[in-house]
Parts: structure tokens; sequence; C-alpha cells
């Protein structure tokens, strides 16, 4: 055993005694986060390591009783075109629901941080659907769009007679079958989802643009920057982190969209014709009415896999370092 | 020394005590929540309580649609039901996961059961044993509003389909392009798949499956002319409109709450709903039948099947099987029809005159007759067949002739998968 150089400061007493402050400190909070880490692990971890090993058996209420399969129910995913078809509407909802909400959050975020007076009132307008459970805003639009009783067909036919009456009858648009036609469906339901959370984006915009310092205004003000200027030099790469997460928020949550789809079409979910049939849905089809539980976990799976491949490509290609 | 014997009578108490609890046995019986089922089962489950004091029966009910969702959360985990009430056409994709068991055959006589029954309940055997029975079976008939026949000078419920055709064109009413009132409640997921695969395919002459159920019968003339007489109630004759009510059970609430359509086909389950909803003038018929008057029907039965918890101890597979007795016994299905208006599924009770004369349920009596339940091997995805075949002809416009041959290929389909093990 080597002995220390004679010139080395004496030992202490305790070395644990070393820790500094600073590790002390991320001890405990280690020690703290301890519990909340087990109990994530053990509700949503376990569960989805499960689901996996579910996904290669064939599905019993008793487990000595699966059969395992390997990867049957992956191979049989290729060639089925009612998930082929909900995986295309799925990204097809992403494409409608995502930028519809960037766009329209972030303009309304802007005129909200505009206005001076009832402010609290307007956000609270805004914000309401989002409060709103799903299963009766689905209800209240599945009305709404009824081809034979709706306000939209309503409004459609009252737009007819007037334009027909002021003679211009080219510009009169029929009734729509809206839910109804397995073309317009998918819009429409993007629609309320849309209208739904909104509110959310909204919110959290009017948060980012709160948080940018006036300065940066006055200054480009003084440099001469318009108000247009301003929003595309100051505003929007300043709220760069902010859209970032609201990009990264929606497309989780219309990657998982279900209830919307399940309550506005009650007699045939997910239909006419597949038309509105999302990935979540499917995998419930599949689990709770139809008792398939290993080809549902599959379809758990590659929602997973496709949920954490984009999340991690819009994280890479958003996330720009922003420079004030 | 006192303190001793003390402890001693207290522990001797105590023991005595669980002795008794332990021969108490409790069994968990599932259905889902439907006010008059629920009470039906309350006063059925009080009286097999005063019978068998050391029976307690819990009753717990959930929402329909997650009803099934209820039954893969629980059961794996060996929790939940030991009597379970289920669809009969769901056996198939129960059975497959392990969720119901064959009933004991210490407790029930097959051959017992085949004569008490009415042969409708069948549907609930697989390779010779059953894995359920009904307490009550439902059929189906016409509901018609009296009122609105009156208004449109019709005296009676149509017989035939002709006729059907021409009262509900007489009840069918517009305002400028849209409709404000039509003469029949279509619900493709509803009865309307039951309506065309059990009763216009057998009417119009031809067989929905083969007789052993494997293979698909009805991509056959008849089937095709009962297809398109069932989607030109939408496209040609106009007297329907897929979805007209939005909602769950959009035709049913157009019948009774809006009064906006005239005719509905529904099972004898809905007769309480209407009783209590419709604040007018109705009556129920036979389902109308075509010149040649073959006559058809859909028959169904919700069964009370035993899950694997029932297997768990001789105590509790003994408790279960006694109350599932009871809940099919002539007694019990009095109670029911009583309480919830469903008809009894014993031959003895079917046969009673008074039954079939009475002006409601007399129609459905009489059709159990001639009513058919559908071997389903899944349900739901054969629903789905019929329904994305309607709305391809009445929403894409499509060919019926081959959207017909396209629905009996995807069904085959799902026939097939179900004969594989």
């Amino acid at each position: 055993m080597p002995t220390p150089p004679p010139d080395a400061p004496p030992r202490r007493g305790r070395p644990r005694r070393r820790l500094t402050l600073g590790t002390r400190e991320a001890l405990w909070a280690y020690a703290f986060l301890l519990l909340p880490l087990a109990f994530y692990g053990f509700l949503r971890i376990y569960p989805a390591v499960q689901s996996f090993n579910l996904s290669l058996h064939r599905w019993h209420v008793d487990p000595a009783q699966r059969t395992f399969l390997g990867l049957t129910y992956y191979r049989e995913m290729l060639s089925d075109p009612k998930l082929h078809r909900a995986l295309t509407n799925t990204l097809l909802y992403a494409a409608i629901i995502v930028p519809a909400q960037l766009v329209l959050g972030l303009t309304i975020a802007v005129l909200l941080d505009a206005v001076r007076r009832l402010r609290p009132l307007f956000r609270a307008i805004y914000f309401s659907p989002y409060v709103t459970p799903a299963a009766a805003v689905a209800w209240v639009w599945g009305w709404m769009y009824s081809v034979n009783f709706g306000v939209f067909n309503n409004a459609l036919i009252a737009w007819s007679d007037f334009v027909t009456r002021v003679g211009l009858p080219w510009l009169s648009i029929p009734p729509q079958a809206f839910l109804s036609d397995p073309k317009q469906a998918l819009p429409a339901v993007a629609a309320v989802v849309v209208w739904q959370q909104l509110g959310f984006q909204v919110v959290i915009f009017l948060a980012g643009l709160q948080g940018i310092p006036r300065m940066f205004y006055d200054a480009a003000a003084i440099d001469g920057a318009g108000a247009l200027q301003r929003f595309r030099y100051v505003t929007l790469p300043l709220l760069n982190p902010v859209m970032v997460f609201s990009v990264v928020i929606s497309t989780i949550a219309t990657l998982q969209l279900f209830d919307q789809v399940v309550n506005i079409n009650f007699t045939d979910q997910g239909g006419p014709l597949n038309s509105t049939l999302s990935i979540a849905l499917y995998m419930y089809q599949l689990a709770f009415s139809r008792f398939q539980i290993g080809y549902a976990s599959a379809v758990t799976v590659l929602l997973f896999v496709l949920i954490l491949v984009v999340t991690l490509l819009q994280l890479r290609l958003l996330q720009r370092r922003v420079e004030y | 020394m006192k303190r001793w014997l003390v402890g001693l009578a207290l522990a001797a108490s105590v023991s005595v005590g669980f002795v008794g609890l332990a021969q108490k046995t409790t069994i968990t019986y599932w259905q889902y929540a439907y006010d008059t089922r629920v009470q039906a089962m309350d006063q059925l489950i009080q009286q097999f309580e005063q019978a068998n004091p050391d029976i307690t029966v819990k009753q717990e009910t959930f929402p329909y649609n997650a009803y099934q969702q209820q039954v893969a959360a629980s059961l794996p985990a060996g929790q939940g039901a030991d009597v379970v009430q289920l669809y009969y056409g769901w056996l198939d994709t129960w059975l497959r996961s392990g969720y119901v068991e064959a009933l004991p055959s210490q407790y029930f006589d097959t051959a017992a059961l085949d004569s008490a029954f009415i042969p409708m309940v069948q549907a609930a055997k697989r390779n010779g044993q059953y894995y359920g029975l009904p307490t009550a079976v439902r059929s189906l008939a016409l509901f018609y509003n009296k009122d609105m026949f009156k208004a449109a000078g019709i005296d009676g419920p149509p017989a035939t389909w002709d006729q059907f055709v021409q009262d509900a064109k007489a009840l069918t009413k517009k305002s400028g392009p849209r409709f404000t009132q039509v003469g029949f409640g279509i619900a493709p997921n509803g009865q309307g798949h039951n309506l065309l695969r059990e009763v216009l395919i057998r009417q119009f002459g031809g067989q929905p499956y083969s007789a052993d159920g494997t293979q698909v019968a009805y991509d056959s003339e008849a089937g095709l002319k009962a297809f398109e007489f069932y989607t030109g109630l939408v496209t040609k004759d106009q007297v329907a409109v897929l979805n007209f009510v939005p909602g769950d059970n959009g035709y049913r609430d157009g019948f009774i709450q809006l009064q906006n359509i005239a005719m509905i086909v529904d099972g004898s389950f809905a007769i309480g709903s209407v009783k209590a909803g419709a604040q007018f003038d109705w009556g129920v018929a036979e389902i109308p039948t075509l010149a040649n008057g073959v006559k058809s029907d859909f028959g169904s039965f919700w069964m009370n099947g035993l899950t694997p918890n029932a297997f768990k101890d001789p105590a509790k597979l003994e408790a279960a099987s006694k109350f599932l007795q009871f809940v099919t016994s002539p007694d019990a299905m009095k109670l029911w029809l009583n309480v919830v208006g469903e008809l009894p599924a014993r031959a003895s009770l079917v046969d009673d005159p008074s039954l079939a004369s009475d002006p409601v349920y007399g129609p459905f009596i009489k059709s159990l007759a001639y009513s058919h339940a559908t071997q389903f091997v899944d349900e739901t995805a054969q629903r789905q067949v019929f329904m994305d075949a309607v709305n391809r002809v009445v929403l894409e416009h499509q060919d019926p002739a081959a959207v017909w041959s396209q629905a009996a290929k995807e069904e085959q389909a799902i026939l097939d998968k179900a004969q594989t093990p």
C-alpha cells in the first residue's frame, strides 16, 4: 500500500465530507426525484415494454396460454389496408391541424397582445373551447354539420337565396354533406380540433410575446423598422422556442387524435368508409371491441415509433440557436 | 389467569366468526348500465340472496361503450366479474381471449337446455357446449307513429314492402333541397345490418351464410336484390336519409323525441324507451314481407356467462352456477319481461297465448318463431362490412353489384380468419 508523500496535506477524517454543497444538493434532488421516477417507470415505462411484449404474442387472458408469434403482427401490419388508411389519415390530420394552429394561434395572440381593453375577456373566450369536454364539443359540432338541420347548411341556403335574389345566381353554393362525405369528413373533423385546441396555443403564444423585452421593439422602431419588419425581425426569431414547443406539442396531440374522432360520428366511428379513422382509434377498436390485443399492441408500438421519430425530427429541424 | 381466559374466549369467538364468514361466498355480476336492466337485476339478486343466505351477489355496471374495455382490462388482472353478461355475437372474440368458459357439466345439462330454450339460443353453443344462457331474447319489428300515419291518411301499418315504400313516401317531407321529415329511419349500424342480413336476404329467396356458418352465401341474385332494395330506400325511393338525426341512436331519437321519423325497425329492447319517451300514439307491427309472403326476422340475445374467475374455487363455481341458473329460470324471465320489456328465452313461456295477443309484445313474440340469430365470429368487423357497403352506394354512388361482391369477399376474409387457429 503506497504511503502518501510527506508533503501531502493531511487526510481529512471522513472522505464523504468532501462533497461540495452543490453535489450534496444534487444528491438530495435525486433522492426526491426517485419517487416520481419510480412512479413514472412503473406507470409509463413498464407498460410500454409490456405492450411491446404483448405485440409478439397471441393474446389470451391466461399468460400461460399466450403463444409466441414473433413478428407476425408486424408483418400483418404491412398488408392491412385499414391501418394504412389510419396512418395516412393521421398524417393528414397533422398536416392540417399543426400549421393551422400555429398560424391562427400566433395571429390571434399578436392581435390580443395589441388589445389593451378587455384582454382577459377575449382570452377567456378563446380559451373556453379548450376546457370543454371533447365529447360535448363533438356532439354540438355533429349537429352543426348535420346535412338537414345544421347551421352551416342553413347559412349556405340563406346565402344562395340572397345571391339569387340580387341576380348573381352563379355565386350560390349548394348544401354540403360535411361529415357524411368521405372526402369532406377529415377536414371537417380537423376544423373541430383546431377550434378546440386554439385557445391553448393562443395562451402559450401570448406568454411568449409578453416575455420579449420591450426595448428590442423600441430599438427597432428607432432604427426605422415598420410594424411588419418588427414582427419579422424581432417577434418571430425571439418567439422561436415557443413556436417549437407549440409545434411539437400539437403534433404529438394530433398523432394521438382520438376523442373528437370517436364522438363526432358515433354511429360509424372513424367513418364514413374509414375517412376519419386515426391510428389511436383503430388501435382502440382492435383492442377493446375486437379483443385483438396482440395486434393492437403492435399498432401502439408503431404509433410510439412514429411519434418519437417525428418529434426528434422536429426538434432537429426547428430548434435554431436564438441570438439576441 | 383471568386475562388469559378472556383472551382465549376472544380468540375462539373471532375464529368462529371467520369460519362463519368463510362459508359466505361473494360473487360479482357484470352487465352494461341500462336503467331497467339494472333494476330488474337488483330485484333478482334480492330474491336470490333470500333463497341462498350463504351467497352474496355484487352487481357492477358500466356504460355500454366502455363495457368491453372494462372486461379486457379487469379479467387479465384476475379481477372483475364471475358472472358476466355478453352479447351473443361477441362469443367468438371473447372465447379466443379466454374471457368466458363453458358452463360446467355438473350444473348444466346440455340436452335439457337444448329443449328448454328456444332454438335461437343454440347460438350460445360452441363444440356442443353452452358458454352462457340468456334471461331474455329480442327480435325486430316495425315501430310506427300512428299520429303521423293518420295525418297522412294511412289506415294501418304496411304488411308488404311495396306498401311500406308507398307509405314512407307519403310520410317524407322536404323543404327546398333538405328533408324535414323522413318515412323510414334507416340505421345500418343499428339494426339495419341485421335487417339486411337475416330478413331481406332471406325474404328475397337467398341465404346469408352456408349452413355451418363458415361461408358467405349472399353474393347471389337474391342477395343483391335485397341490398339494392335496402340502399334504394335512400337513393331511389328517397324515403330515408343516413344519419338524418345526428347522435348515437339518432334513428330512435328522431322517432321518439323529435317526431320527424315515421317508422323504424328496432328490437324489443326499445319498447321500454318508446313507452317512456313517446308523447304520441304509436304501434308495433311485424316486419313487412314481399309479395311471396316469406317471413323472417333477426333474433339476438345477451347471455350470462362464467369468467375464469368463477372457476377459482369450487364454492365460487357452485355459487356462480346457482346464480346463473336462477337468472335464467322461468320466474326470472317473467320478472325481466315486466321490468325491462324483453322477451323470455324459454320455449314454455314463448308459447303463452296471452303474450302473443299483446298489441306491443305480440309482433315480437310471433316473429321469434321465424327468427335467425347470425353466428357472428367478429360482430364489430362484420357489421362494419355492411355499413361500408351501404356507404359506398349511398355516399360514393358506386355500382351496387360490384360493392355487394366486394362486401362478400371482405366478410369471407373475416370468417376465414376466424377458422384459422
